[in-house]
């Protein structure tokens, strides 16, 4: 049973459409991430979700109750936003408990509830400072710790971690997510980051101009992209898009990727998607991740479609834990993802390993997955 | 090979440096003289001053001149010095000053952060209200008024400061809190606070310097007004600027200029006080509404 259910809602500013009809939904205690290019809505469907932009038109339900028209203090929802949104007035202990003041909560059950928060985040010893003399660590754990006294039936939380530096915001990724594992509360996430997305989510919603790209488990994100857009924004490095043109040799189809003065590499597809022979002679779109195109050593064992060619390595890049090469196909850059200890050198040419049954098809003109 | 020379460079500093300070320190001068001229003078016999040499210092000091233009000169027909009137201006400024700085902290709330359709139409009226001039007000204020019973009241007066005194006042707040993150807002909205406890609890609390510039910018501008002052006012509504007026037009043989050196100083002290006591808070104000807005 769905617990936040968002019904073909669409949002209009004056004449500018922002949500084009998205339609969603989350179980109790999912994790639902909404990812997406700036300017592609997903702070907007936040705020629409909070109730602080009303919607032009559509169904947002919370736990099966309508809350199209309800104020933002009435969803039972919390929010946490990009700039902490911290009141520069107020102590720590004010911050955490201004929502229950103006509730009319007693004193003493207020105490007891900053006291419960704040061991929880570890910020007991600020309750007493200001906003101003906090880090944007210690400011990002207050305004967790003000959504969290409510203890509502949704979080929301927008691209919380964007104003951190990039070590904390790995550190307090994880905090997050052990705070989810413990409360199991709903949550809705909104960020442009497709790592913060992947490993938080228990599902992910790709946005893109107002419209749903994708929605699914951050596995079937990854793996089964529905169209160019989705495929080249979740992965980091990006998943490779290179021209090619589908072939066949007897009754097997095959995918040829053009090197231009070199002999171009014909790889055999030995499970091909249903619709691909009907671009039998045509171009398409052959899409591979770094880590599907590796050495033939460092290649997955398990893999049902292996197939190896020569490549002529232009760049290679060490980052330690992994080696990036650099080669070209169909005209493009092309990066493939090595073992560390690869060794590799600029200018040679080295056999890299495809794993077919990791590649995906797209139709150059639709952008849409081949199936 | 020529490289330039530090020395020279250094020498052109300080002869540049000079003739700013001279230039500078001439122009305080010149703006200080009639400040000086009216202290020492408003501090001498009248004798002294009828000798001639303005800008001597009295030879016999005395503070009566200032006593008399507090409790005894004569002002129109009544020999009741400066003190009522000085009442009557305070009584016309306070109100006028807090509840034209209540509503343009209202307004600039409103326009910034509660926008609603034509919002920026009804800014822009406002700011008209800015560049009207007095004059052309007079009129059909006189007749507001009239009608509502307030003409030559105080009330009256703390009306028309009030009104004319909203297009600025908006201003200042408008800009101010343009810069106020929203979110903040957002947060507190979704806390459960509603509009006046948004307002009260977030939003006053951070708005100190621009309640200065306000305040300030709108007692200056009340206290010293002379037209409203003498048009909408009757004889038990005098404010100062209109009083001191009258104190120097009044002759009984003699014109006191010790008396009404004495006099003006006295009418020009409260905003003099005001600017000293939070002059900075003024320009930081000022720049902050400037400079985010």
């Amino acid at each position: 049973m769905s617990f936040l259910q968002i019904d073909n809602l669409h949002k209009d500013f004056g004449a500018t459409k922002i949500l084009k009809g998205v339609s969603l939904e989350i179980e109790k205690g999912g994790f639902l991430v909404l990812v997406g290019p700036s300017g592609c809505g997903k702070s907007t469907l936040l705020n629409t979700i909070a109730g602080l932009e009303p919607i032009t038109s559509g169904e947002i339900r919370i736990n099966g109750n309508r809350v199209n028209d309800l104020h933002p203090s009435k969803r039972d929802i919390a929010m946490v936003f990009q700039s902490y949104a911290l009141y520069p007035n107020m102590t720590v202990g004010q911050n955490i408990a201004f929502g229950m003041e103006i509730r009319g909560v007693p004193k003493a059950q207020r105490e007891k509830a900053i006291g419960d928060v704040s061991k929880l985040l570890q910020i007991g010893h600020l309750l007493d400072r200001k906003p101003s003399q906090l880090s944007g660590g210690q400011r990002q754990r207050v305004a967790m710790g003000r959504a969290l006294v409510r203890d509502p039936q949704v979080f929301l939380f927008d691209e919380p971690l964007s104003n951190l530096d990039a070590k904390l915001r790995i550190d307090m990724r994880t905090e997050i997510k052990r705070l989810h594992q413990r409360m199991k509360t709903t949550i809705v996430y909104v960020t442009h980051d497709q790592i913060e997305a992947m490993t938080l989510a228990t599902k992910i919603a790709v946005l893109k101009d107002g419209y749903l790209q994708q929605f699914g488990t951050p596995a079937e994100i990854y793996n089964n992209p529905v169209n160019m857009f989705v495929a080249d924004f979740m992965g980091s490095p990006a998943m490779n898009l290179i021209p090619a043109t589908i072939g066949a040799e007897g009754n097997k189809l095959t995918v040829t990727l053009d090197r231009g003065e070199r002999t171009p590499i014909v790889l055999p597809i030995t499970v091909p998607p249903k619709d691909l022979s009907n671009f039998k002679d045509r171009r398409v779109i052959f899409g591979v991740r770094p880590e599907a195109l590796t050495d033939p050593d460092g290649a997955d064992r398990n893999a049902t479609q292996l197939a190896t060619a020569d490549c002529h390595i232009e760049v290679v890049e060490p980052a330690g834990s992994d080696t990036f090469a650099v080669t070209a196909l169909g005209g493009k850059q092309v990066v493939a993802r090595l073992r560390a200890d690869a060794n590799i050198l600029p200018g040679t040419t080295t056999p890299l390993a495809f794993n077919l049954s990791k590649a995906v098809f797209f139709d150059p003109d639709s952008q849409n997955r081949i199936v | 090979m020529s490289v330039p020379s530090q020395d020279n460079a250094a020498r052109t500093g300080i002869f540049a440096r000079a003739i700013i300070y001279t230039v500078l320190i001439l122009f305080a001068i010149y703006y200080l003289l009639p400040l000086y001229v009216m202290v020492v003078n408003s501090l001498k016999p009248l004798e002294e001053i009828r000798q001639g040499n303005m800008l001597a210092l009295p030879r016999q000091w005395t503070i009566a001149p200032w006593l008399s233009a507090w409790s005894t000169a004569q002002i129109g027909v009544t020999p009741s010095g400066l003190k009522p009137y000085f009442i009557n201006s305070i009584m016309m400024v306070v109100p006028a000053v807090a509840i034209s700085t209540i509503l343009g902290a209202l307004n600039g709330y409103v326009l910034t952060k509660w926008r609603f359709k034509g919002d920026s139409i009804v800014f822009g009226l406002m700011l008209l209200a800015c560049f009207i001039p007095f004059q052309i007000v007079l009129i059909p204020s006189a007749r507001i008024l009239g009608l509502t019973g307030l003409a030559g009241s105080i009330p009256g007066l703390v009306l028309i400061h009030m009104i004319y005194g909203l297009g600025f006042t908006t201003l200042f707040f408008r800009n101010y809190y343009e810069a106020f993150p929203t979110e903040l807002i957002r947060a507190a909205q979704i806390d459960g606070a509603g509009f006046f406890q948004i307002f009260r609890r977030i939003l006053l609390p951070s708005s100190g310097p621009i309640i200065v510039v306000t305040v300030i910018w709108q007692f200056t501008n009340i206290w010293n007004d002379f037209l409203f002052g003498s048009s909408f006012s009757s004889v038990d509504s005098i404010p100062l600027t209109v009083a001191l007026n009258n104190l120097v037009n009044s002759s009984t043989g003699v014109k006191e200029y010790n008396v009404h050196f004495a006099g003006a100083i006295l009418a020009a002290l409260p905003t003099l006080i005001v600017y000293i006591v939070s002059g900075r808070y003024f320009v930081r104000g000022l720049m902050a509404g400037a400079v985010k807005g």
